[in-house]
């Protein structure tokens, strides 16, 4: 299994995934606490016009809030390249016809599908990590991360969220042949989670309700409304897991 | 018993019957030849060897072990050359060579020294570049080198010398002859004269059946001769022979073929009361190429 990371890492880094990933994150690190900096001047830039439309524009005062607002905003963009640009991960190997040699040669699938999880979970660690980072070190310069509630469980919780995604995609890559076809069943669980959402009584057990960290930093939310839907992100990225080193046995390479 | 064995395995694809009722065995250190025309069933009987397909019927097994389909632990035996190899592009040759050691779990030195054996066992020693640009020739040398690596009791090469020039396909079949020191090697072709030149034992595959299988010598002598040719010196003596033996077909010039053996004495009586002076008289040895198509009815 080691080999194997090894040689996914080497696939990340030299088919510049990584590279054009950790790009990605990091501007959007950067751009949260840029674009609550910046909104006081493009206001104030806007202002003359807006007064015309009869608008009356007072003066704008920001904080590390309006970062973390933007951070929100801001990271599921991040989340959806990173599954674009990991979809293939399996479904590549399928159609090249990569993994048989491999496989054939004693290698367990196992092993294979445990490299590319753990691989997938710690590029999404360390590509958050970096956004995150990036935005809290940016907000303790400019302003005070203190005004933001719950600051670490609100980190982990979307940290889990693209967790639970990440096994997700695992588990549809081990079924389907195709990239379209494993983001097809990700982005359709996703909606499916969202729709039940919408009613109030199952939205705390669902891992769509780990995107709402904001609410835990405004204190809208306390920590106690999270733990359900942790619970059933956790365990639902442990069973997609199990499934798909189930059906990863039977797949036709 | 035989290193690997096939028992009555049967394979479908849909409507298709891709192989029947496919029984034989390879015994250990032997260069058997799997030959067939395009479809006869060569790929999906090798790929339910590895495991990568499921069997309908039968039975397959490696070192006395079976197959089953998906994680069959019988591949640590295996090395395996897919018909078109396909490697990672963004590796280079000792890279992927190395990586394919690591898998198996070998010391890093061991690594070390069996990439560097194998390189130059398949002339890509000084190829330094990624695999991205290799052409199929290359690929085949390094996925023969990358079945070779972990230095396997069986050796399956799915049409191995199908991309390669006449140079590099005399080096591969000198490296299976070699290989057959070590491991048992199945390999499937087209090309004939390569299973006359290194097969011990040889298997024709045509509509999903063994049709006809055994040494290479043993399969020659199964089939009847293909016929004597005589060569007479004066032309106009052809003709003589033509009128007294009508069944005597001409093949060239000066050249008489003779299918059925059993009427030589009458000629040769013939020759020598006529006194018709004979440059040669030849027994045919049927050829695997005639044999092959003998078989699949062309």
């Amino acid at each position: 299994m080691k080999a194997f990371l090894k040689k996914e890492w080497m696939e990340w880094k030299r088919t510049g995934r990584m590279a054009v990933l950790l790009l990605v994150f990091l501007l959007l690190g950067i751009m949260n606490p840029a674009l609550a900096k910046l909104t006081p001047f493009l206001i104030e830039t806007l202002s003359e016009s807006l007064a015309e439309s009869g608008i009356a524009v007072t003066a704008v005062t920001v904080d590390a809030m309006d970062s973390w607002i933007q951070f929100y905003k801001n990271i599921p963009m991040g989340l959806i390249i990173f599954m674009l640009l990991s979809s293939g991960s399996f479904t590549m190997e399928y159609q090249k016809g990569t993994l048989v040699p491999i496989v054939a040669k004693g290698l367990s699938r196992r092993a294979v599908l445990a490299a590319k999880a753990i691989f997938l979970c710690c590029a999404w660690t360390l590509l958050y990590m970096c956004c995150f980072w990036v935005t809290y070190g940016y907000n303790a310069y400019f302003w005070d991360n203190g005004i933001a509630g719950h600051l670490p469980l609100a980190c982990w919780c979307y940290w889990l969220f693209g967790i639970w995604a990440a096994a997700l995609l695992v588990f549809f890559s081990t079924v389907a042949d195709s990239s379209p076809q494993v983001l097809l069943g990700v982005g359709g669980v996703a909606v499916g989670c969202y729709l039940f959402g919408l009613f109030p009584k199952f939205a705390p057990f669902l891992p769509t309700r780990l995107m709402e960290g904001l609410s835990l930093l405004q204190g809208v939310k306390v920590p106690e409304d999270f733990y359900a839907s942790i619970a059933a992100a956790g365990g639902m990225a442990a069973l997609c897991l199990a499934a798909g080193a189930v059906c990863f046995e039977k797949k036709r390479l | 018993m035989g290193m690997l064995e096939l028992s009555h395995v049967a394979k479908r694809f849909g409507e298709k019957q891709v192989l029947c009722d496919v029984s034989f065995s390879v015994p250990e250190h032997t260069i058997f030849g799997f030959v067939g025309q395009n479809g006869a069933g060569k790929t999906t009987a090798m790929k339910l060897m590895l495991g990568l397909l499921p069997c309908d019927g039968g039975e397959i097994s490696v070192n006395g072990r079976k197959v089953c389909y998906g994680n069959t632990p019988t591949n640590q035996f295996v090395g395996y050359l897919p018909d078109v190899p396909e490697f990672y592009p963004y590796m280079s040759p000792a890279e992927y060579l190395n990586f394919c050691g690591e898998i198996t779990g070998m010391g890093k030195k061991e690594v070390k020294a069996r990439t560097e054996e194998l390189l130059d066992l398949v002339g890509l020693r000084q190829e330094k570049g990624r695999i991205k640009g290799f052409s199929r020739g290359m690929k085949q040398r390094l996925g023969i080198a990358q079945a070779l690596f972990g230095r396997p009791k069986l050796l399956i090469c799915d049409e191995p010398a199908s991309a390669l020039d006449p140079a590099g396909r005399k080096e591969l079949l000198d490296i299976l002859a070699m290989a057959k020191e070590q491991a048992t090697v199945l390999f499937s072709t087209h090309i004939l004269s390569d299973v006359e030149h290194i097969c011990d034992q040889v298997a024709f595959l045509h509509h999903g059946n063994v049709v006809l299988q055994g040494t290479v010598e043993e399969v020659r002598k199964s089939q009847k001769s293909a016929g004597t040719e005589l060569e007479l010196e004066r032309p106009e003596d052809v003709e003589a022979l033509l009128l007294a033996f009508s069944f005597l077909e001409p093949v060239k010039k000066q050249s008489l073929l003779l299918r059925d053996d059993g009427r030589l004495p009458d000629i040769l009586r013939f020759l020598a009361d006529e006194r018709l002076p004979i440059l040669r008289i030849e027994k045919k040895e049927p050829a695997l190429e005639e044999l092959f198509l003998e078989v699949v009815g062309k």
